[in-house]
């Protein structure tokens, strides 16, 4: 189960020139700058954009190959544009219905169950004008999940959307993550994006793939720009084991040790995955004892690399779980850091992601 | 009463000019909208040409083809017709030529207004190209649609030139309002024609108006 795939094809001054084998299941995320081709593949994948030459495989069906090219639409594809293009001239229902009336597939999702699990009943009698756009989006969701997708496009879900409008878009995305059966592929430019939706993500740079992988090997990799930008970050798996109501602290385990959390209280014993940011890790030498930060573990530092404006990133690992920490070239020099060294890190926030 | 049946010669020929003009005008406005060939130009040139040239050499054109010398003046003939010159199809060939570009070109801009973005996600959406013509283009193009025929029709119903070139003044036949008009006041007999012009320029006037705020519901409320 994968899909596989060539496209080369110019189009103005962009040049896509990708090839790629992603998993048949599973949410891969697309990222990179603007102008890396992230829509352009996308629209390579839907037909919507012939690629002469292209080759795609999608799950053991040919959709393009030397000279046959399936027209999009017999591709049962679910294609949620970034500006979700419902239609205007149809309501929320009427929307839904053109996509079911035009599924051929036995397995698309029923409209009853894409409107259950992008919470849209409410909806159902209005007009795709008076939508707010997280609404917008998840009825552009739904629609493509009613066509009965074997494989769904979502380019940018969360991308203009203001905090509480994503937080009305973000959970349904989850939930179709747990759900879907089906391979997703999601572009953002956004990496918090990437590491709560994706499994596995490829990374793009001016029409080209840099980097294929699971998604964890990639955020950290010191050598791939992710792990320089400030938004580089790591997540971490951990089990909840108390609360300490006087603190206001939850207590998690990891493979490397404790981590505290604060906020409300946690379910004891579920599994939780917290982001940890490199700003937000530091490096001693030795144990910290006085100090305000409460996160404290033993690592072992991988790599150190040089990024740009006199900063060091260093990968290291706690028990199983990998950190970053941007550093200064200067500290990296008066702690006398190298790689396979023994060091604590301190970690100043953690923040829970599900 | 000779002016009613005026009128309602000059009602009928709009009416199934505009009918002609909506089958032939919406194929091709699509087409103009959606492909980019070289010779496009020349394409947009020819239908346009009726909003630049006198009616009168239209319809001299007009009446050198259809007349019993022209070459579909001679067809005709010969599958054992008459010629269409001074014909009430004589008429509806001229006015469709002569109002085509007030149809075509609110089609065009309103087709070239959707876009391809949702013809696209149609697409994705399982439709073929002519599922989402009919699905998508033609819903999304209906307040152009409205202009289209009203435009076609009054400018149909308004004509004078052309009509005049090419069917002459044969009562009940050919002899529409604008020509009756035209005559009255060759005749000095000047309160038939108020009477006969005050009636169109009302009928244009509500049919414009009724068509306009029909049109504005519809942009404001979405069908």
């Amino acid at each position: 189960m994968s899909i596989r795939g060539r496209f080369r094809h110019s189009r103005g001054d962009f040049r896509l020139d990708v090839d790629f084998d992603l998993p048949g299941r599973g949410v891969t995320g697309v990222q990179g700058p603007s102008g890396a081709g992230k829509t352009s593949l996308l629209r390579a994948i839907a037909g919507l954009d012939r690629a002469p030459g292209g080759q795609l495989n999608v799950n053991g069906a040919d959709w393009q190959r030397d000279k046959d090219f399936v027209p999009p639409h017999r591709r049962r594809v679910g294609y949620v544009f970034q500006d979700c293009r419902l239609f205007p001239h149809l309501d929320v229902r009427g929307n839904l219905a053109y996509a079911r009336r035009r599924a051929d597939n036995r397995d698309a999702t029923p409209e009853t169950n894409a409107t259950r699990l992008l919470g849209l009943a409410p909806l159902l009698d209005r007009a795709v004008t008076g939508l707010s756009g997280g609404e917008q989006r998840r009825v552009a969701i739904a629609r493509a999940l009613v066509r009965g997708p074997d494989i769904l496009l979502l380019d940018e879900p969360l991308s203009g959307l203001d905090r509480d409008r994503r937080a009305d878009v973000l959970p349904w995305l989850e939930a179709l993550h747990r759900e879907l059966e089906i391979p997703v592929v999601l572009v953002s430019h956004d990496p918090g994006d990437i590491d709560r939706l994706a499994d596995h993500l490829v990374l793009m740079r001016d029409g080209r793939i840099i980097a294929s992988g699971a998604v964890q090997d990639i955020l950290t990799n010191p050598g791939l720009p992710p792990s320089h930008s400030d938004e580089a970050a790591t997540v971490i798996a951990a089990t909840v084991e108390h609360y300490e109501p006087e603190w206001q602290l939850n207590t998690l385990r990891t493979s490397g040790g404790s981590l505290h959390l604060p906020g409300e209280p946690l379910p004891p014993g579920e599994t939780v995955r917290v982001r940890v940011a490199a700003r937000d890790v530091s490096i001693t030498r030795s144990q910290p004892l006085e100090t305000s930060i409460l996160n404290y573990l033993p690592a072992s530092i991988d790599t150190l690399d040089d990024m740009k404006g006199g900063q060091v990133v260093a990968r290291l690992h706690s028990g199983k779980d990998p950190y970053l920490a941007h550093l200064t070239r200067r500290s990296v020099a008066a702690l006398k850091l190298a790689p396979g060294d023994d060091v604590f890190i301190q970690v100043k926030s953690l923040a829970l992601i599900s | 009463m000779t002016d009613l049946a005026a009128i309602r010669l000059s009602l009928e020929l709009a009416a199934i000019s505009t009918l002609i003009l909506l089958a032939l005008g919406i194929p091709l406005a699509w087409g103009l909208s959606q492909w980019r060939w070289r010779g496009r130009f020349l394409v947009d040139a020819v239908i346009a040409l009726p909003l630049v040239l006198p009616p009168t050499v239209l319809g001299f054109y007009l009446l050198l083809t259809l007349g019993p010398n022209g070459p579909v003046g001679r067809l005709t003939e010969a599958l054992g017709g008459t010629t269409l010159a001074f014909s009430f199809t004589g008429l509806v060939i001229g006015s469709v030529i002569y109002s085509l570009p007030f149809v075509v070109q609110p089609l065009q801009n309103a087709f070239s207004a959707i876009g391809r973005g949702p013809m696209e996600t149609a697409a994705t959406l399982g439709a073929s190209p002519l599922d989402r013509f009919f699905t998508v283009a033609l819903p999304m193009a209906k307040p152009g649609l409205l202009s289209a025929a009203a435009l076609g029709f009054a400018h149909t119903l308004g004509e004078f030139g052309v009509v005049l070139m090419i069917g002459g003044n044969i009562p009940g036949e050919t002899r529409v309002a604008s020509i009756a008009v035209y005559d009255h006041v060759e005749s000095l007999d000047w309160g038939a024609a108020h009477t006969l012009s005050l009636t169109l320029l009302l009928l244009s006037f509500v049919l414009l108006a009724v068509i306009y705020a029909v049109n504005r519901r519809a942009r404001w409320f979405g069908p």
